[in-house]
């Protein structure tokens, strides 16, 4: 079973003439155990697809299944049930927005346990397990997060997404933040929980970013999943235009993947 | 050197840019946070510099400029501008150098507009003040510019504000202002880092298009080592205020000496695009 389906997602802000479409009929499935990179620059709809997925946008058409459990009509107490049971999480691009700078490290990894309702003795045991699995030391257990480094406390941020055991983590931009240590350190994380059977879905503005962790990839523009495919193919042959140009712009280390004349052509396609 | 600012510096190729030893401190612990930085950049040239937050880049280009923030200061070292030690000018005089023969964008565009007065009108302003136009001549140039940075509607774009427009449209005026007085030299600090990576592709195009048509030099600096790596000939890796390597972009990229341009190389063919283009191109 899928740990995530999403159908024909249409999600719209602002009310009458203000009203502007941020979500066109995206659909998308994740399974178990898998990395899926969700590639959208700005407007595209990707972080308006995360918070849909998380309930905190209320979609005006389409259907959210989060394992096996139609979230789409879901009322604020029961999207609340759902997520005291820990069975989806988040991890978003600053650690500080989602962790409190007001509780030790060790509180914030023991908060989602105890809201489960884990005995505290019991849930100490399990934060301490969890620590090595994202290669942080204990002794950081009694610190505040502002005493931490950018890439410790990524690192917590995940460890505390972790912890509940979910099936499904949304990580929206997690590396952006990062320098390069950090962030191949916290991508080498991610790769052992897919390995583990957890399902991630891994939002960027940057299909660099993704391409080397993601096993498939999806491509959001204005709205829509404009392609979707195993990461290898999506980059060594983009089928969409507007895939072709994203490639084809990426820096890399031979220089950019595509020629110039061959990148203008693509944006006027696109424009047309 | 002084000698050099006596020769008109069109009748030679010396350098436009040059940084010689130059190490910066803080003069409050009296920490040197840049340990020695040396480059020369020719006309028409770009020269790169990589490096993560805190590993001393911006402070160099800040010293270039001459504007390094309060309490900090070029405890060693020489750094020229079309021939010019900077070091021996006033404040006035440095003033008069930034705009007209070295300039420079920074990431975020939008901080550097304000946001109640039309870009296009502020565009001209340098103009007024950097070339001594008329009001009329100033807004003509400032059209030209806006067209020079490709801007599709330059008089449209004239009389909107900052709000109005897209990162990548702001990012041009940015570089509209900065080569309104027809600088020698343009700093482009983190210029594309918030980008989209569409957009970045594109003002990278028009920073090549300034080199080639009117000889600009360039200074690109980034934490993202395949940015640099577009458009420079020659490469600084900096790390904790350190140049750990510095040569040739080919010869950075394909044969890196330090373990750090290892890492910041395999990062990007372990975790990047190049993962797979590099095999499809081999």
């Amino acid at each position: 079973m899928s740990v995530l389906e999403v159908t024909g997602l249409d999600v719209h802000y602002g009310l009458r003439r203000h009203r502007r479409q941020a979500l066109a009929g995206a659909s998308l499935t994740v399974e178990p155990g898998e990395i899926v990179g969700l590639i959208g620059e700005t407007g595209s709809g990707k972080s308006t697809f995360a918070r849909a997925v998380l309930g905190l946008v209320r979609p005006s058409a389409g259907r959210i299944v989060v394992d096996g459990e139609d979230v789409s009509g879901h009322r604020d107490r029961q999207w609340r049930a759902l997520r005291r049971r820990g069975v989806l999480q988040y991890v978003f691009q600053d650690p500080l927005r989602s962790l409190d700078p007001d509780l030790t490290i060790a509180d914030s990894l023991l908060e989602p346990l105890l809201l489960k309702g884990i005995p505290r003795v019991e849930a100490v045991e399990r934060a301490r397990g969890y620590l090595p699995r994202v290669r942080l030391d204990e002794e950081l257990l009694p610190r505040l997060p502002g005493e931490l480094s950018g890439g410790q406390r990524q690192r917590v941020a995940v460890a505390r997404a972790l912890i509940t055991e979910p099936k499904l983590v949304i990580l929206d931009e997690p590396v952006s933040a990062l320098d390069a240590a950090n962030r191949v350190q916290v991508l080498e994380i991610l790769k052992d929980l897919r390995d583990t059977g957890i399902a991630l879905v891994f939002i960027s503005h940057d299909l660099g970013s993704v391409a080397g962790i993601a096993d498939r990839v999806a491509v959001l523009y204005q709205g829509s999943v404009v392609e979707v495919g195993p990461a290898r193919d999506v980059i060594a042959a983009p089928e969409h235009p507007y895939t072709k140009l994203l490639v084809g712009s990426a820096p890399t280390l031979r220089m950019a993947a595509a020629g110039r004349a061959e990148r203008e052509a693509l944006r006027a396609l696109l424009n047309a | 050197m002084t000698a050099l600012t006596e020769i008109p510096v069109e009748t030679t190729v010396d350098p436009v840019l040059a940084v010689r030893d130059v190490r910066i401190r803080g003069q409050v612990d009296g920490r040197e946070i840049v340990k020695g930085v040396s480059f020369t950049l020719a006309p028409g040239k770009v020269v790169g510099i990589v490096g993560e937050s805190g590993s001393g880049k911006t402070m160099t280009c800040r010293a270039v400029l001459g504007i390094l923030p309060p309490r900090f200061e070029v405890a060693d070292g020489a750094i020229h501008v079309a021939g010019q030690d900077v070091s021996a000018l006033s404040q006035a005089e440095l003033t008069e150098l930034r705009g007209s023969t070295i300039s420079a964008v920074f990431q975020d565009p939008a901080s550097y507009l304000n946001p109640s007065i039309p870009v296009g009108k502020q565009v001209a302003e340098v103009v007024k003040v950097k070339k001594g136009f008329g009001r009329r001549a100033a807004r003509q140039r400032a059209l030209e510019l806006l067209a020079a940075v490709r801007l599709r509607d330059p008089e449209l774009v004239y009389g909107q504000y900052a709000h109005e427009l897209s990162g990548g449209m702001l990012q041009r005026v940015l570089i509209a202002a900065a080569i309104a007085a027809d600088p020698r030299v343009l700093i482009a600090d983190e210029a594309t880092t918030a980008l989209d990576v569409t957009v970045q592709a594109e003002i990278l195009d028009l920073l090549a298009d300034l080199r080639d048509d009117s000889g600009l030099a360039l200074v690109v600096v980034s934490h993202d080592l395949a940015v640099v790596a577009q458009l420079c000939d020659e490469v600084l890796v900096m790390r904790d205020g350190e140049v750990v390597e510095q040569g040739p972009t080919s010869r950075v990229l394909y044969q890196p000496e330090h373990e750090y341009t290892r890492l910041l190389i395999s990062e990007h063919e372990q975790y990047g695009l190049d993962r797979f283009l590099a095999r499809e191109g081999s």
